[in-house]
């Protein structure tokens, strides 16, 4: 077999599996076997082929100097990490490999006049819905609100990152703000950057927002890919979601008809989804002074009257 | 002049006999050179008030603002060599963002005054730099209320309830004593402090702007301008008393 994800020593000829040197072939070892014609009786276990960066296998130190060079220490590495968890040989290096605290989809459309953005307010550990009043869209500032899915301590150091913005905006007082398409471009270069390091924020960020005339719609996801659009979402929602809004949003809405429909969007997610829970906030900018607002928790109504769940394990008797 | 320090005060790093750093007090001369800068501490508030000197004719009104904040919560105005104010300012903004990432919080008034009277001092002990020739008052709010500190170049940081720095000081601190502070409102503080500047604005000077900043309950605790309708009053009123005062002479 290979090794799975396999690590091979660099620039090196793969090592062969091997049996034991002995030369009576009386204990057939893992892996091929080879013919040897030497007379020696030492004996060396068969080498079992495995990842070899989760360090030597069975063959000790000084029996074979081929597999030995495999795992000499390749001089001082001041940067290269420590590869994947608990190995002793040096590979890429691998931050963060799962989140923890997650937040599922986020939803966004323009109307006329504006933008909203929705979500639940469920942060999972896991699939257990831990957290149930999460607030997972904040405003930046003045003209943006910004929403996420994924890791929760990794958008709360974004916040703490645009909270410094804000500050240095505050400083500077020459009555210029952020714009939303600036905060945009500025999280995607964190993002990318960061990905770049192989240690990503865990999060896809939707930044929506009202400046100058222009509305603004975008996400920026965990390796720097962005885009812009009239309607978008992030996360689960792309499934669910977003042929709703191709099927029926236009620029041009009323803002309550986009509250329409990104309700209904809501209901399809919530009732798809099995880690969002009914609990939903909207985030709303307009070309008003000082806009963002974000409405309190509210709930859809859901129905789970179809036929074929009446009696679900009718014909899978033994199942509830 | 020149015969006042003579040899000992080449350097930061020599003291003459009589124990003074000549190079620290030639800094509190420019200091004294630039435009008066003041504040007070009132009730609810401190303000802080500059006499920025217009050189030419040509200078954009509002521009090379010498009050800036440094934080939401704290602000500084300063004195003397502007390039020196700003220098300091700029340090006090990353000491201040320095504090909120490690500690979480924002930097009280005591420990950002401490700090930077440390950078101050730093830069008279060592021959290879000159200290600052600029003197700054810094106001903060914190969890025990607002402050003003007065950062002099030679690393002195004293907690004032009001204070001046700069030409025409000495009447300024008089003015400033005679204030009932611990009554006032900041409202009736920058009045108070506009008619101060412009009171003792030496006449054969240039042009002058009086910028005016406070940190109070009415800015909602953080380091604004004054706004522009008091503002304008407050110039207003320092200008009519400023007219009456001549008219009773």
């Amino acid at each position: 077999g290979d090794d799975a994800g396999g690590l091979r020593p660099r620039g090196r000829a793969q090592p062969q599996p091997f049996a034991c040197r002995k030369p009576h072939a009386s204990s057939p070892a893992a892996g091929s076997s080879r013919q040897s014609t030497s007379q020696s009786a030492i004996m060396i276990p068969a080498r079992v082929t495995h990842n070899q960066s989760i360090g030597p296998g069975v063959v000790p130190a000084g029996v074979d100097p081929a597999y030995d060079a495999q795992y000499r220490v390749r001089g001082p590495s001041t940067h290269c990490g420590a590869g994947r968890p608990f190995c002793v040989a040096p590979g890429p290096i691998t931050h963060t490999q799962t989140p923890y605290v997650t937040g599922t989809t986020v939803l966004g459309c323009k109307f006329k006049g504006g933008v909203m953005i929705a979500c639940d307010t469920l942060g999972s550990y896991g699939s257990t819905k831990r957290y149930k009043s999460l607030e997972r869209m904040r405003r930046v500032n003045s003209t943006t609100v910004i929403g996420f899915t994924g890791e929760l301590s990794d958008f709360t150091y974004i916040m703490t990152l645009l909270e410094e913005m804000n500050t240095n905006d505050f400083c500077e007082d020459d009555g210029k703000e952020l714009a939303p398409w600036e905060i945009h471009s500025y999280l995607c270069r964190v993002m990318y950057n960061r990905r770049n390091k192989f240690d990503p924020l865990w999060n896809s960020l939707v930044v929506a927002g009202c400046k100058g005339g222009r509305t603004f719609l975008a996400m920026v996801g965990m390796i720097g890919q962005h885009y812009e659009d009239s309607h978008l979402a992030a996360g689960f929602g792309q499934q669910m979601a977003r042929p709703l809004f191709r099927e029926q949003h236009t620029d041009d809405m009323s803002e309550e008809d986009a509250r329409t429909l990104i309700e209904s969007c809501l209901r399809v997610c919530v009732m798809r989804d099995k880690s969002m829970i009914n609990k939903f906030q909207i985030a709303k900018v307009t070309h008003e002074e000082n806009s963002p607002t974000i409405c309190e928790p509210f709930a859809v109504s859901t129905t789970w009257s179809f036929e074929k769940y009446k009696n679900p394990s009718e014909f899978a008797p033994g199942c509830w | 002049m020149s015969g006042i320090g003579t040899g000992y005060d080449l350097s930061t790093t020599t003291y003459s006999p009589d124990g003074k750093v000549f190079q620290v007090d030639y800094a509190c001369k420019a200091v004294d050179n630039g435009g008066l800068c003041l504040g007070i501490k009132c009730k609810d508030g401190v303000v802080l008030g500059v006499e920025k000197l217009l050189p030419f004719k040509m200078l954009v009104p509002g521009s090379n603002r010498r009050i800036a904040a440094v934080d939401r919560h704290a602000g500084m105005a300063g004195t003397g060599l502007a390039p020196d104010v700003r220098q300091i300012i700029n340090r006090a903004r990353s000491e201040c963002s320095g504090y909120l990432s490690f500690y979480g919080d924002r930097v009280p008034a005591q420990i950002l005054a401490d700090r930077m009277a440390h950078y101050l001092h730093m830069f008279t002990l060592y021959w290879s730099v000159r200290p600052f020739g600029a003197s700054t008052l810094l106001a903060v709010k914190d969890f025990d209320g607002y402050s003003l500190y007065l950062l002099e170049p030679g690393g002195e940081c004293q907690r004032y309830f009001g204070t001046a720095v700069g030409k025409g000081r000495q009447n300024a601190k008089n003015e400033i004593e005679k204030l009932k502070m611990a009554e006032m409102t900041c409202e009736e503080g920058v009045k108070a402090l506009a008619r101060i500047v412009y009171a003792t604005h030496d006449e054969k000077d240039k042009d002058f702007e009086c910028e005016l900043s406070w940190i109070c309950d009415a800015s909602g605790g953080e380091f604004r301008r004054v706004p522009k309708a008091l503002a304008d009053e407050a110039i207003a009123l320092a200008v009519a008393a400023l007219d009456s005062d001549d008219m009773d002479q």
